[in-house]
C-alpha cells in the first residue's frame, strides 16, 4: 500500500512539473548518501517551501524555509534506493538521489547439502549475501573468502566477488568421512556451516560364514567405501543362504562396522550379501 | 371366517421364521455352510460332519467359547485356554484385533466314521479382510460328530536378557529462531531402482522397487499417475501398505500400487513420484525371514511362504511381508504383501505365505522378502 502511494505522489509530481507548475527552486541533493547516516539537503532562496521527501522505505512531507539546510535523520534513509526530494514554494523542483547500502553488518550464507557422500564432484555449493545493519543487501562489489575445511586439512580457500550482491562456490567433496566447515567471510564477518561427509556404497563387500549349532551365522569383514571410510553403522546388508529347504534372508544393520546375522539353514548352503544396488562374495558353507 | 386368513399367515411367518433359524447352515451355496445359526439354542444336532463344524464355528463366530470347547472332540490335544487363545490371538497380534465374520465349508472326505472339511474363514482385520483357509479333521462320537482340534503350538519364550546394541536415530529439528540460511537437515535420498507396469484381473498394476541411497534412515512413499494420449491424468495412486515405509540406509523394497477398473490400453505414461522424509527409527528388531520357498498349496495356488524369525528381543506384534518376485531377467514381474495373524516374540518364529497370481507363477524364477513391523507402543 505504501509503495502504491509513492508511485501515485511520484507521478503526480512529475505531471505537475511537466505541466508547468514546478519552475526553478535551486537545492542541493547529496551526491553520495548512505542508508543510516544523517544528510543535509542545502536549499537556495527565501521564504516557506513544503518539502517532500520520498523513498523506499519514507513518505514525508514538511514545512521548511528556503535558504536553510534540510536535515534527514538517519531513519529517513534506513532503506537503500532511489529518493525522490520535492521543494515546492510558489513552483516545484525536484532532485533524485540514491541512498546505498551501509557497510556489511551480517552475511547469510546457504550451503547444500546438509549431508554428501565423499569424492563426489561439485557435490557441494554454498551462497552468500551480505546485508547492512538495516537489512539492505549490498549491490556493491564485495570480496567473500570461502574456506573448506575437513578437520585439520584446508580443501578450498577462494576469494569470490559479489555479483549484483551474492557470491557462490561450488566444490567438490572431501575424501574422509567427517563435518566439513563451510566458511564465508567478509572482512571481520563471518558465517560458518557444517556438511556431513559420509561414507559412499559400500566397496569390495567380503563375507565369511560359520557353521554353528542352530544355523549359519554369517558376518561381514568391515564394511568400507572404496575412499576406506567405514559405511556408517545403521547401513543394511542383506545376507541370503541358499540351501535344499529354500532360501533364507536377513537384513542386518551393520554394527561397529560389521554386519552379522544368524541364518536356519542346515544343509550344504550358499550366501551371498548385498548393500543396497552393492552385492558382494558369495561364500558356501557345508552341511552340518 | 375372518380370522382365517390373519391366523393363517401368523402360524406361516412363525412356521417359516422357526425354519429359517433352524436351517440356516443349509442357505450357504452348493457347497458351502454358511454363518452359524441366529439364536441360541437352536442350533442343529451335530449329525452331519457340516452341521458339527457350522455349530462349532458359530459358537466361535459368538465367543461362546464354553460351547465351542464342547463341539471339539475329546481326542483333542487341546485345553479350553489354549483352544480360545488359538480364536482371539494374543500379545497384540493382529488376530486380537480381528473378529470371525463368516465362513463357508465343503467337505473333501467324508466315510461313516471320519471325515476331512475345508473352512474358508473370513476375518474382518484393522488391515481389512483376510480370508484364512483351514482344513478339520471330525470324527464321529456315539451319534454325534465332533471336531479334533489340532494342537496348539503356543511359542514359549525362556525368561532371558537380550541386549540390544543397535542404533536408533532421533531427529532434532532447528527451531523458529534459527538464523535465516542454517537450514534443516536435508530430505534423505531414495531412488526409484525398477518399475513396471502390467494389467491384471484386478486392473492396472505399477511395481518396482526403491532403495534408500542415503545414510539416515526414510519414510518412504511412492505415487504414480496414469497419463492418457493428449497428457492428461487418469487416475493417481500411491502405495499404501503395499511398501515397507520406513527404510534403513542402504535398504531396498518393493512397491505396489494398483489402479482398480484401469487397462493399461487407455494409458499412454506413468509419472512415478517418490516422497522421503526424514524420521526416527531404530535398526531393531531384526527379522529374518527362512525357509522361503515357492510351492503348490491344496488347492493348486502357487505360495510363497517361509518362516520370519525374530532375532531381537522385542515383541513385533504385527508383522507384514512384502514380497517382490523376478523373471528370469531380474524384472519385476509381481509383488505380493501378506500380514501374519500372530504376534512374532522375541527369539521365536511364526510362518507367513503370500499369493502368486496363477498367470505368474510360472515366470517367477527368485523373489525378495521384506518385514515392516508394527509394534504398540512405537510409532
Amino acid at each position: 500500500m505504501q509503495l502504491l502511494l509513492q508511485v501515485c505522489a511520484r507521478v503526480l509530481l512529475g505531471v505537475t512539473c511537466l505541466a508547468g507548475f514546478c519552475r526553478a527552486q535551486d537545492f542541493q541533493v547529496p551526491a553520495v548518501a548512505s542508508a543510516g547516516d544523517e544528510a543535509n539537503i542545502s536549499t537556495a532562496g527565501s521564504g516557506k517551501a513544503t518539502f517532500y521527501l520520498i523513498g523506499p522505505g519514507v513518505s514525508r512531507k514538511s514545512e521548511v524555509n528556503l535558504g536553510e539546510s534540510i536535515h534527514l535523520q538517519a531513519q529517513d534513509t534506513r532503506t537503500a534506493g532511489d529518493y525522490l526530494a520535492i521543494v515546492c514554494s510558489s513552483t516545484c523542483r525536484s532532485a533524485g538521489f540514491y541512498v546505498s547500502a551501509a557497510k556489511p553488518a551480517s552475511l547469510t550464507f546457504l550451503v547444500h547439502p546438509s549431508r554428501v557422500p565423499v569424492a563426489q564432484s561439485d557435490a557441494v555449493s554454498g551462497v552468500a549475501l551480505a546485508f547492512d545493519q538495516f537489512h539492505n543487501l549490498i549491490l556493491h562489489s564485495l570480496t567473500v573468502n570461502f574456506q573448506l575445511t575437513a578437520g585439520n586439512a584446508s580443501l578450498l580457500s577462494r576469494q569470490v566477488p559479489t555479483q549484483n550482491g551474492a557470491a557462490w562456490f561450488r566444490a567438490l567433496s572431501g575424501k574422509s568421512a567427517g563435518l566439513l566447515q563451510v566458511t564465508a567471510a567478509v572482512d571481520e564477518l563471518s558465517a560458518r556451516r557444517a556438511v556431513q561427509q559420509v561414507a559412499s556404497d559400500p566397496c569390495n563387500l567380503r563375507i565369511t560364514g560359520q557353521r554353528t549349532k542352530t544355523g549359519i551365522t554369517v558376518q561381514s569383514e568391515p564394511v568400507r567405501d572404496c575412499a576406506g571410510n567405514p559405511v556408517p553403522d545403521g547401513t543394511i546388508v542383506t545376507f541370503t543362504a541358499t540351501d535344499a529347504n529354500g532360501k533364507s534372508s536377513v537384513d542386518a544393520p551393520i554394527k561397529r562396522g560389521i554386519a552379522q546375522a544368524q541364518m536356519l539353514a542346515f544343509g550344504a548352503a550358499s550366501i551371498s550379501a548385498a548393500s543396497g544396488v552393492v552385492m558382494g562374495n558369495e561364500v558356501r558353507v557345508g552341511a552340518q | 371366517m375372518k380370522f382365517a386368513l390373519p391366523i393363517t399367515l401368523v402360524v406361516l411367518t412363525v412356521a417359516l421364521m422357526v425354519a429359517g433359524l433352524v436351517w440356516t447352515g443349509h442357505a450357504g451355496g452348493t457347497v458351502g455352510i454358511a454363518a452359524g445359526s441366529a439364536m441360541y439354542g437352536l442350533t442343529p444336532k451335530a449329525d452331519t460332519p457340516e452341521h458339527a463344524l457350522a455349530n462349532l464355528l458359530a459358537d466361535a463366530q459368538r465367543r461362546n467359547w464354553d460351547r465351542a470347547y464342547a463341539d471339539i472332540s475329546k481326542t483333542s490335544d487341546v485345553d479350553e485356554s489354549s483352544f480360545i487363545q488359538d480364536w482371539i490371538g494374543s500379545n497384540g497380534g493382529l488376530r486380537s484385533f480381528s473378529s470371525l465374520e463368516g465362513f463357508d465349508s465343503r467337505p473333501m472326505h467324508i466315510t461313516n466314521d471320519e471325515a476331512q472339511m475345508r473352512v474358508r474363514l473370513h476375518w474382518t482385520t484393522p488391515v481389512g479382510p483376510i480370508e484364512d483357509v483351514r482344513d478339520f479333521h471330525l470324527i464321529k462320537e456315539g451319534d454325534v460328530w465332533k471336531t479334533v482340534w489340532p494342537k496348539v503350538q503356543i511359542p514359549s519364550v525362556p525368561a532371558q536378557v537380550v541386549p540390544v546394541t543397535y542404533l536408533r536415530w532421533d531427529l532434532v529439528t532447528g527451531g523458529a529462531a534459527d538464523e535465516w540460511g542454517s537450514k534443516n537437515v536435508d530430505a534423505p535420498h531414495v531412488r526409484i531402482i525398477s518399475m513396471n507396469a502390467v494389467d491384471s484381473a484386478e486392473g492396472a498394476v505399477v511395481m518396482g522397487e526403491v532403495v534408500n541411497e542415503d545414510t539416515i534412515p526414510a519414510f518412504v512413499n511412492v505415487n504414480a499417475a496414469l497419463v492418457d494420449g493428449v497428457g492428461n491424468a487418469i487416475d493417481q495412486e500411491n502405495s499404501f501398505d503395499k511398501i515397507a515405509h520406513i527404510l534403513l540406509p542402504k535398504q531396498v523394497t518393493p512397491y505396489r500400487i494398483d489402479f482398480p477398473t484401469i487397462s493399461l490400453k487407455s494409458v499412454k505414461n506413468v509419472r512415478m513420484d517418490v516422497k522421503a522424509t526424514l524420521v526416527p527409527a531404530s535398526a531393531d528388531p531384526v527379522i529374518g525371514v527362512m525357509n522361503q520357498k515357492v510351492e503348490s498349496d491344496v488347492q493348486g495356488k502357487s505360495i510363497l511362504h517361509g518362516d520370519l524369525l525374530n532375532e531381537s528381543g522385542q515383541t513385533v506384534n504385527i508383522p507384514h511381508v512384502v514380497a517382490s518376485f523376478y523373471d528370469n531377467n531380474g524384472k519385476v514381474v509381481w509383488v505380493a504383501d501378506g500380514y501374519v495373524d500372530r504376534a512374532l516374540l522375541p527369539q521365536s518364529s511364526e510362518p507367513f505365505a503370500v499369493e502368486i497370481p496363477r498367470s505368474l507363477a510360472g515366470k517367477v524364477q527368485n523373489f525378495h522378502v521384506v518385514v515392516n513391523q508394527y509394534s504398540l507402543g512405537r510409532s
